[in-house]
């Protein structure tokens, strides 16, 4: 018999469905008084492309924090910056990003995108060794460390970009929007729907179906453990901590788009939505973080609708009432 | 067969407290050596002082000619020590297979090792791809143990397997461990069950106080009722 032949009659590993379906839950409450179909649509279409957005800071945030127990105040200076590389790209190439060339469009996107992940990642690797290293298993430390660390990033941001907002727009192809009867959805929100999908699609699958994932899972639970069977969990640390930095560097750059605008206050604005995603989510769970972005940002597009003033608190108010429901968040990791 | 292992003079601090205090003793190659000693003795800080997940503060560990102190607790790991915890630490969010394939830090699991380590666990096959921390705690004690064999090893660090087990299953484990030890390996248990380590045990160390305080074979110490109760302050009559 095959040692991965043992499970096909056995049970499985059930998930919690939940949980999973609680932003379903909240569009089937909202719709009625929204009243408007095409109002709900384009409502919800924006909310998951921003769900979509915030996942993809949080989802590294909530794996540094669920395996390397560290509070890294300083991951809004990624979201920032890589928001700032998106325009060291976009600039340049002001005439792809204009061009009737739908390739050239979407290179100059992907560029974008994939130089703020891979120079946020570097950094990442840098702001490891320097700052969060010496701080391990001290959290009021990494607190002050990390909070220091990112005034220092935003103060280098402001001395090398400026103080002023630095505008920037999305490629022509993806101006404009998609209408379906009298609804209509944003082209860069499909676009950034999509972009999440395929993040969480791939830490799924690296979490699940290889052995780095295994590590990371299990390390998120019990480090010691992991290092007693032999894994050298210091270097895991390390690319763990620069895949986090890498994702809040894509995400900033995805939403320095979406808002057509760029200035460093956009980490410390987004890092404060990424906390309350992973605690909502369960510390450490990329699945719950992916649950919890999605039903943060239905619930801001819809209050926002429905009862403006009440949208400034609607995520605080959303994080009260799930942890009222489930104190350690839609899917808890154990161990923590 | 498997190489021995030699403290020799190994202090331990955890923060400000002074756990071992000059522990000597060997554990001769593919032999079982329990160590034994009231609560508090300093056994498990004598296995995470060797496995490396506590820092000797003075002292010789070796395994055969390599020393083991100073080094971290994925390179005693990779030398061929295998550890089952107390706490049995399973990976409760992973399923009985992810825990096995993370013990196998080697390569791909070894199906005939599978089937060896089934012979002995046969629920850990039945519950392959649940979560591990739906099982009962036996269970969990089985795998942390299948774990810590997925591969073979030169030196196991076992702590208390038995805690808390239901007698069937220590029957299982007992028969378990004489098989591991069949096949040449060392072994270095902990244990409070004394029946268990007359069964299971070649030599015995006794610890009180961060000291070894008796070295010796275990049929001796299971056979003079007077000295168990000065080391141990116990009789097996009293456990049977």
């Amino acid at each position: 018999m095959s040692a991965t032949g043992f499970g096909a009659a056995l049970p499985r590993r059930r998930i919690e469905i939940l949980p999973a379906m609680t932003p379903v839950i909240v569009a089937l409450v909202a719709a009625p008084f929204v009243g408007s179909a095409s109002t709900f649509v384009t409502l919800t279409a924006a909310g998951l492309a921003m769900g979509m957005m915030i996942f993809t800071m949080a989802s590294g945030l909530t794996l540094v924090f669920g395996m390397m127990d560290v509070l890294n105040f300083g991951h809004g200076a990624f979201i920032a910056l890589g928001a700032y590389v998106a325009t060291l790209v976009f600039l340049p190439l002001a005439g792809w990003s204009a061009s009737d060339s739908v390739a050239l469009n979407l290179a100059v996107f992907l560029l974008a995108i994939v130089a703020a992940a891979l120079v946020c990642g570097a950094l990442g690797w840098v702001f490891e060794r320097l700052i969060v290293k010496p701080v391990y298993g001290q959290h009021l430390r990494q607190i002050l460390a990390t909070i220091g660390g990112s005034i220092i990033a935003e103060q280098l941001m402001y001395a090398f970009w400026g103080p002023d907002q630095i505008p920037l727009s999305v490629p022509k192809t993806l101006e404009g929007s998609f209408v379906f009867g009298e609804a209509a959805i944003e082209k860069y929100r499909v676009l950034a729907t999509l972009v999440g999908l395929v993040v969480f699609a791939g830490e799924m699958l690296i979490l699940n179906r290889t052995k780095i994932g295994l590590l990371i899972r299990a390390g998120v639970e019990n480090r010691e453990m992991v290092e007693a069977l032999g894994y050298r969990i210091d270097r895991l640390f390390i690319g763990v901590f620069m895949a986090g930095s890498a994702l809040a560097g894509l995400g900033g750059a995805m939403m320095a788009l979406y808002r057509g605008q760029v200035h460093a206050t956009i980490g410390g604005e987004f890092l404060v939505l990424c906390f309350i995603v992973i605690i909502i989510g369960g510390l450490g769970s990329v699945g719950g973080s992916f649950v919890a972005s999605i039903l943060v940002a239905l619930i801001a597009n819809y209050a926002g609708f429905l009862a403006p003033k009440l949208a400034l608190v609607s995520n605080i108010l959303a994080m009260v009432v799930v942890l009222l429901w489930r104190p350690r968040g839609l899917y808890p990791v154990s161990g923590r | 067969m498997s190489a021995s292992l030699t403290l020799d003079g190994v202090h331990t601090h955890i923060g400000r407290y002074h756990i071992l205090q000059g522990v000597d003793f060997d554990v001769p190659g593919g032999r079982t050596t329990m160590l034994l000693g009231r609560n508090g003795a300093g056994k498990t800080t004598t296995l995470r002082t060797i496995m490396g997940l506590w820092r000797a503060s003075k002292g010789r560990i070796a395994l055969g000619d390599k020393a083991l102190q100073g080094l971290a607790a994925s390179d005693v790991a990779r030398l061929g020590v295998g550890y089952a915890p107390e706490t049995m630490a399973i990976f409760s969010d992973l399923t009985v297979r992810e825990n096995l394939v993370l013990g196998a830090r080697d390569g791909p699991l070894d199906d005939k090792r599978l089937d060896w380590i089934f012979g002995f666990f046969p629920a850990l096959k039945r519950f392959w791809l649940s979560r591990a921390g739906s099982l009962s705690g036996g269970q969990k004690q089985m795998l942390s143990i299948a774990r810590a064999i997925v591969e073979p090893r030169e030196l196991l660090l076992i702590d208390e397997p038995t805690k808390g087990l239901a007698p069937a299953i220590v029957g299982s484990l007992i028969e378990c461990l004489r098989e591991i030890k069949a096949t040449g390996v060392t072994i270095l248990l902990v244990e409070q069950n004394f029946r268990v380590a007359v069964e299971v045990g070649d030599e015995v160390r006794v610890m009180d106080n961060g000291r070894v305080v008796h070295r010796g074979a275990m049929n001796l110490l299971a056979a003079d009722e007077s000295l168990q109760n000065r080391l141990l302050g116990l009789s097996l009559d009293s456990h049977q």
